[in-house]
Formats: structure tokens, sequence, C-alpha cells
């Protein structure tokens, strides 16, 4: 038998969601098991309602699922919202005490959890009282708990360590006692050794492996983790993370550092996108290289700060007035994010280009378990001249036939100078109103779109080569579209998934694939369907149809199969 | 000279654009700095030209965005000497925000605002320092917004360096730059200059009536400075209003202390990053 369970831990803002999930899920990735974990939070500091949801299996798992096999319900809210989503033997865990009401229904396990914290030396350690009944719940070993509780709080000193272990411990024994319902088979997953790391952390860690050492940003959901992840190993690895006054300055900021010689970053969400156009731009007619990931959420104007959507895909690839060349990449999980920046950044710099990375945020708040990640997989290619080969006579934006020009940074080798310029410029990168030399500077920079679209990789299809039914999909979306696949293949749904993770310029096997499916439909979580319209601006194919989602959740697989399965019969 | 020498400048015969170009040529000459080690930095204005008219290391950006350039190219290498040239409309006006933060960071740019209180380059409105009921093509009634005291504001700001220069005073302006360059810190150094052919209020026989050099002037003594910043009209001083020794950005910038970033660019290892997240 598969196990494959999914705890849910609702409350309000303010009440430490995050960190019990984090802690349980760290506890069952060390336990041997896959675990996605996904996070629904609203835009504010305390009270509402949130949720962090925990997916554990012994198989491979990449989205959430639609049933909850164990809720932790820290409010009533969490109850009202999500008892309906209860699998068959689910259960919910709460504290009739602190939730001041009672539940007779038998799904119902009550437990003490504010007194056992008290017993244990606090109430803040409630969570930890409900940590260690998950684990009860499930008869689950608790050494591990005990190492994630020391790790976590080891800075704190021995006695919080001390008295989270006995919090945790007597949560745990109450609930093995008393949760006579309580089904929940374990088969102690498959013993690999997994880390357990987000969307944001991998875009971090990404950069950093990739020699990244700028980064400016203004702070914005759901973008604000990566900033704030290279700013706490900003001296250990010689990372400037610098806050901007504005996105303007962030983006602005990161040009001249990389056009000082340093590979450079910024990272926003769309509202703060608008204010960075110009700067890429600017990046694109200085020839400048930068990585900007985009980290989208629901628009228009300020939208639903904390939710999830794909919308900017569109805006990525008109941003900016003018016509210059860019690549557009978006990564479908956390493993896929750490290594498509480096390749970002590598793209970047051997055209001098503006490399998108379109995060959202089902991307960056969510944790997957990965078997490991290979710092050496992606190498550092930044298209820099040696010392030796820049002279006095230097042009930096030389016409060449790749359109290319040599690249040397300002201070380097003696007595060049590098010049550039936003307005049109010569080779040497002088303001210049000349129509041939203006014809010749926008064919070289046009011309820079072929050697990154060589740089794209081909499109992976997962399934039949010829499907009946083809789902197309980019970035996050990734793992409930694979999920779904596997789902209605099983259905006896002939299905294949084309994804796209390098998006533009557009792979010419696209056509191709879509060519040998019977019905192809994108599924996107936008409107619009713009992957789609990309698609077909680009093939001239028109495809079935777009199976959109703009309510700013995340797709389940679920959802996508009723979707095909409706488009078919209907 | 000759090593600074570039292309035919642009500007309007008696534009005072040619005399500041003449005093940064001088000023770096003067300290001995190569075009190589010099990193100009602008944005867009007839202000903003000026590196193409000399040579030397030069991002000539957008409208308004030469501090946030500067401050970057700055951090990835600190041994260049990063100089924003701007105008009044460019850096009092599209690019405020920047200045505000700019002085806060006190990274170590030398800003030059070429302050000719008007747009030449979209030929002839307002700037934000144009005086009261100055009259343009698109205030016909005359300017009603009260104008921008670069120079308050920036001891307002407890800026490093602030300073102001006058185009006609080639000699004076030249040391003003050196002293800014010499600066550790931000500095500031507000350049009069007459727009001959768009701002006919404040000519050179205006400016020459009124700019006088500060002499027995304490820079160091804010009030003092407050005093000088708030004098306009019939008497213009000239001279550095302001100073004071606050820490330049860079040296408490964590990631510079082991040296230039721009040296540093490699593969780190990442192994502690990764064990972390099993």
């Amino acid at each position: 038998m598969v196990v494959d369970y999914t705890i849910k831990i609702g409350g309000e803002a303010g009440q430490g969601l995050q960190t019990i999930g984090y802690i349980l899920a760290r506890v069952l990735v060390r336990a041997g098991y896959h675990v996605f974990a996904n996070q629904d939070y609203e835009s504010r500091i305390r009270g509402g309602h949130n949720f962090f949801q925990i997916r554990f299996s012994d198989k491979r798992v990449l989205s959430a699922s639609e049933g909850v096999d164990i809720l932790v319900a820290l409010d009533r809210a969490s109850i009202e919202r999500h008892r309906g989503e209860l699998t068959g033997d689910g259960m919910i865990l709460y504290d009739p005490d602190s939730l001041k009401v009672r539940y007779r229904e038998p799904f119902f396990l009550d437990v003490p959890m504010q007194a056992l914290a008290i017993d244990a030396g606090g109430r803040v350690m409630m969570n930890t009282v409900a940590v260690g009944a998950v684990l009860g719940m499930l008869n689950h070993d608790f050494g591990i708990l005990e190492d994630v509780l020391k790790e976590t709080f080891m800075k704190k000193g021995t006695e919080v360590v001390e008295n989270n272990i006995k919090a945790g411990r007597s949560g745990y024994e109450y609930a093995k006692e008393n949760c006579r319902r309580c089904v929940f088979v374990l088969s102690g997953g498959d013993g690999r050794r997994r880390m357990l790391i987000s969307g944001n952390e991998a875009l971090a860690i990404g950069a950093i492996n990739a020699g990244c050492r700028f980064i400016s940003a203004y702070p914005m959901t759901p973008s604000t983790g990566i900033i704030t992840y290279m700013a706490s190993k900003a001296e250990e690895f010689s990372i400037v993370a610098e806050q901007a006054e504005d996105e303007i300055a962030a983006i602005n900021m990161a040009i001249g550092a990389s056009f000082a010689g340093v590979r450079a970053m910024t990272a926003t969400s769309g509202g703060g996108f608008c204010l960075m156009t110009e700067g890429v731009s600017l990046a694109g007619m200085t020839e400048t290289p930068i990585v900007i990931v985009l980290a989208q959420r629901p628009g228009p104007a300020t939208g639903l700060p904390t939710r999830t959507e794909q919308g900017e895909l569109f805006f990525s690839l008109f941003s900016g007035h003018g016509e210059f060349p860019r690549a557009i990449l978006a990564p479908r999980d956390a493993e896929d994010a750490f290594y498509t920046i480096q390749k970002a950044f590598n793209i970047a710099e051997k055209y001098q280009s503006v490399v998108f990375v379109m995060s959202d945020q089902h991307l960056a708040d969510s944790y997957w378990s990965v078997d490991g990640l290979d710092p050496q997989r992606i190498g550092i290619e930044r298209g820099l001249l040696q010392d030796d080969e820049v002279s006095e006579g230097y042009l930096r934006h030389r016409i060449t036939e790749t359109g290319v020009s040599p690249r040397a940074i300002p201070g380097q080798a003696g007595k060049a100078v590098v010049v550039t310029d936003s307005d049109e410029h010569d080779e040497e990168g002088h303001i210049i109103e000349d129509a041939a030399m203006r014809k010749a500077m926008v064919e070289k920079r046009m011309k820079k779109q072929e050697g990154i679209a060589s740089e794209i990789s081909i499109p992976a299809l997962y399934g039949d080569e010829r499907p009946d039914i083809l789902l197309i999909g980019w970035g996050s979306t990734h793992g409930a579209i694979i999920e779904a696949v596997d789902i209605l293949n099983k259905k006896g749904v002939n299905t294949s998934m084309l994804h796209l993770n390098e998006i533009w310029p557009l792979h010419p096997k696209v056509a191709d694939i879509i060519h040998g499916a019977g019905t192809a439909y994108t599924v996107e979580n936008n409107f619009t369907g713009q992957l789609g319209r990309l698609i077909r601006m680009e093939t001239g194919l028109d495809l079935k149809g777009s199976i959109t989602r703009y309510d700013g959740r995340p797709f389940t697989a679920g959802e996508i199969v009723r979707r095909v399965e409706d488009a078919i019969n209907g | 000279m000759d090593d600074y020498r570039g292309q035919e400048p642009a500007w309007c015969p008696g534009c005072g654009n040619f005399q500041i170009l003449t005093a940064v040529k001088q000023a770096l000459i003067e300290l001995g700095l190569m075009p190589h080690q010099v990193l100009l930095v602008s944005g867009i204005g007839q202000s903003s030209k000026l590196p193409h008219y000399m040579r030397c290391n030069t991002f000539n950006g957008l409208h308004g965005r030469t501090l946030p350039v500067a401050t970057g190219a700055k951090l990835a290498n600190h041994e260049l000497v990063v100089i924003a040239v701007a105008g009044d409309g460019d850096c009092y006006g599209e690019g405020g925000n920047h200045l505000i933060h700019t002085i806060r960071r006190n990274i170590d740019i030398t800003l030059l605002v070429h302050n000719n209180q008007i747009y030449g380059l979209t030929k002839g409105q307002a700037s934000p320092t144009s005086d009261a009921g100055m009259v343009t093509k698109l205030q016909p009634h005359g300017v009603v917004l009260s104008p921008f005291n670069p120079i308050a504001f920036a001891v307002s700001m407890d800026a490093g360096f602030v300073a102001r220069g006058f185009s006609g005073d080639i000699p004076h302006l030249t040391e003003m730059i050196k002293e800014g360059i010499g600066h550790r810190g931000f500095s500031m150094i507000d350049i009069l200059q007459p727009c001959v052919t768009f701002n006919k209020l404040n000519t050179y026989a205006w400016y020459r009536e009124r700019v006088y050099r500060l002499s027995d002037h304490d820079p160091y003594d804010r009030r003092l400075a407050f005093e000088r910043a708030l004098e306009w009209g019939e008497r213009i001083p000239i001279g550095v209003i302001y100073r004071n020794h606050r820490p330049a950005f860079e040296g408490l910038v964590p990631a510079l202390k082991k040296g230039l970033l721009v040296e540093d660019a490699g593969r780190p290892p990442i192994d502690t990053l990764l064990n972390q997240l099993y």
C-alpha cells in the first residue's frame, strides 16, 4: 500500500503555522518520506485565516492533494472551512479549551494542547504539542522530532530545547493514547536522505552558486525571501544585498553593479516590476547582463498580495520600450529553480541581455523534498574578456557576426575605457544620430536573439509522443499537471504533458509536439491563457483552448483531471 | 588634457556646460587620475552628455537614474572613482527619491548637478529650481511652485559634503570638484550654470552680480551651513557649505571587507548551505 497522507494546519496569522508546518515537514523528510508542502496566507500580520499543508508519501509527490487526513485546527475558522476536505479516515485535531468549543463528532480528537503546553513550561509551546500530537496520531517514531526541536531551538538555550521536547512528547503520548479512531498506516518511507527546500531558498542558493555577488531589491511578497536569504549569507559569501529605495533604484543598481563586472540580480513581483521596466529597456540598450526574478501574484494593481498567479508571461515578454532580445525561463519546482537561475546568469552574461526567471507565490513559498542538488552541474560561463585581450582602443559595442561584443569591465587591464549609453551609440559606446549606425546597432542587438535561442533546451514531453490529449504548462503548475496526467492515463485517457521551463525564445520543437497530439490545451494560472496565445503567435497553431484558474490559488491534479474530462465530454 | 579628449560637444555656443567640462577634466588631471580609473555615470539632459565629451569609463543611463547606477558600480568596484553627472531636472525632479537615499547611504560618489534652473533638452520648461514667477511656454502664467533648495535640503539630510560652484568661475569649481572627489563619502556639488538659450532670467550677468566665494566659513558647523544654504537672491555663496565625518557606506558593508566584489566573482562552496536543508 502506498502511503500518501495530507496534514493541514490551519489558524490565524501570528499563531506560528509556518514554524510548526516547517518542523513537521522536516520530521517527515528525515523519516524518509517524499514531502510537498504549500502555504496559503493572507496579507496581514495578525488574525485572518492561513494554512500550511503538508503532503507526504513513499512515492514522489509534487503537488497538493484535495483531501486532508489530519486537520490541525488552531482556530474555529479552520474547522468550518476545511472539515469538508476530510478523507474517510480523516481526523481533526483541536483544543476544546483554547477554541472554547467542543465538537461531538467521532472524527474530532480533543487534545488539551494549551494545558499540556503550560505543564511543559509555557503556553507558547502549544504548537510543539500539536506537532507531537500529529506524530502520535500517525503512530510515528518520536525520536526525529526530538532532533529537529534541538536544532530549531538550540540558539535559545537548553531549557527551551528541553521544554519543547517535553511539550512535544506530552502531545505525542496524549494523542497516541486517546486517538482510538486513528488508523493511519505508515511504511517508514524509503529511508533515503533528502533535503527540504522552498522555491525562494532554491533561487537564492542557486544564485549564490552561480557566483552572483549583488542583489538589490525592494521588499515585495512573494519575492522578498530571496534577498532576505542572501542577506543572511552576505558576510560569509561576500554578497552585497541592498534594500533599494524603490524598484527603479533596485534594477538600476543591479545594472550598475553588472556593468562594473559582478553578477547581479534583482527580484520583485508584478507591481514592483512595473517600475523596473525602464531598467529592462536600459539593460537591453546598454547590453548589460541582468537576471530578474519575477515572482508573480494576482494583479492588476495590488491584487491579491499573498496569492499565486501566472499573469505576467506577456508582461515580461513585452516589458521595456523598444526592441531587444531577452530570455524567459520558468522553473517548475524548487529543484529546477536551483539549476534554472544558474543557467539564467550564464545566458545573461554570454549574450549581455536581460533574463527573466518567472516565479510565483506557489513556487516561492512551497517546499519540496529533493534527493540532492549538484553544485557542479551548471558551469559558470561569464563571457568576459581576459585582461590580456583588452587594449586601449577597446570598443564596448563592437559589431560582430554573432551580435555579441567582447565584454570588458571598467578598470580592467590598464588604459582601456568602457563606454555605454542609453542613447543609440556607436561601437565605442558614444551617442550618435546616424541612420546607418542606428540600423547596424539594431541588427547587432537583435542578432543575439539567435544565440539565446540556441541555449534553450529541447522541451521534454512526459508521456506518449502521439497522445490523444496534450496538456501544455509552464512554471509552477508542473507538479499538478504531471500528477493529473498520471491519473488520466490510469483512467484510460491517453494524455501527455509538455512543460516549458524555458519559454522564450520558444523552441521550434514545441510545434512538432503539438502536431503529433490529438487535442492540445494549455494549463495556466491566469485568465487569458497567455502561453496558448504565445504559441499561436510564434507557430500559427491554434490550440483547442486553455484550462485556466485565476482565483489566486494553485491548481490541484484533481481539478485538472475534472476540467479535462469536462472538455472531452462537453 | 589629451588623455581626456572626447567627442565634439553638441552644446549651444556659450553654454555653461563647456566650463563645467573644463573644470572636471582639470580636477581629474590635478588629482593625477587616469581615465580608466574614473567612471562617469550620467542620466539624461544636456548635462548628461558630458561624459561623451571627455574620455573615461562611462555609463550614460536613464533620466533621473544616475545615482542608483553609480551606487551599484561603486559597490561592485569601490576602487573606481565614481562621479555622477546630472542636471536639476534629472536629479532634483525625476530622481529625487534616489538623492534622498544616496545621501542616507553616504556612498563615496561625487555628484555634480548642472543646475541651470531650466529644462534645456526638452526646450525650455520650468525645472525644480526655477524661480517662482518664471514664464515659460509651459508655464505661461509663471512658475507657481516654490523652488527646490538643494543645498538646504542636503544640509537638512546631514549629507557628508555639500558645495556650490559656479560655471563662470572655473578655478573655484575645479577646487570644489577636487575636494568632493577627495571626500570619503557622498559629496554633492550643485553647480550654477546659465542656459544661454532658454533661461533669460538667470544669465551670466545675473549670477556675476550675486555670486561670491565663501570665506571665513566653518563648513563643519551645521547651523552656519543652514544660514548659508538659505542665502539666495541679492547674494549667492559658492564654496563648501557643509561637511561632516559620517563614515562612508562602503566601509560598513560586510561583503566589502575582504576586498573588491568584482575580484571575488567565482563559485563559492555551498555545501554548508545545502547541508542546512537536510
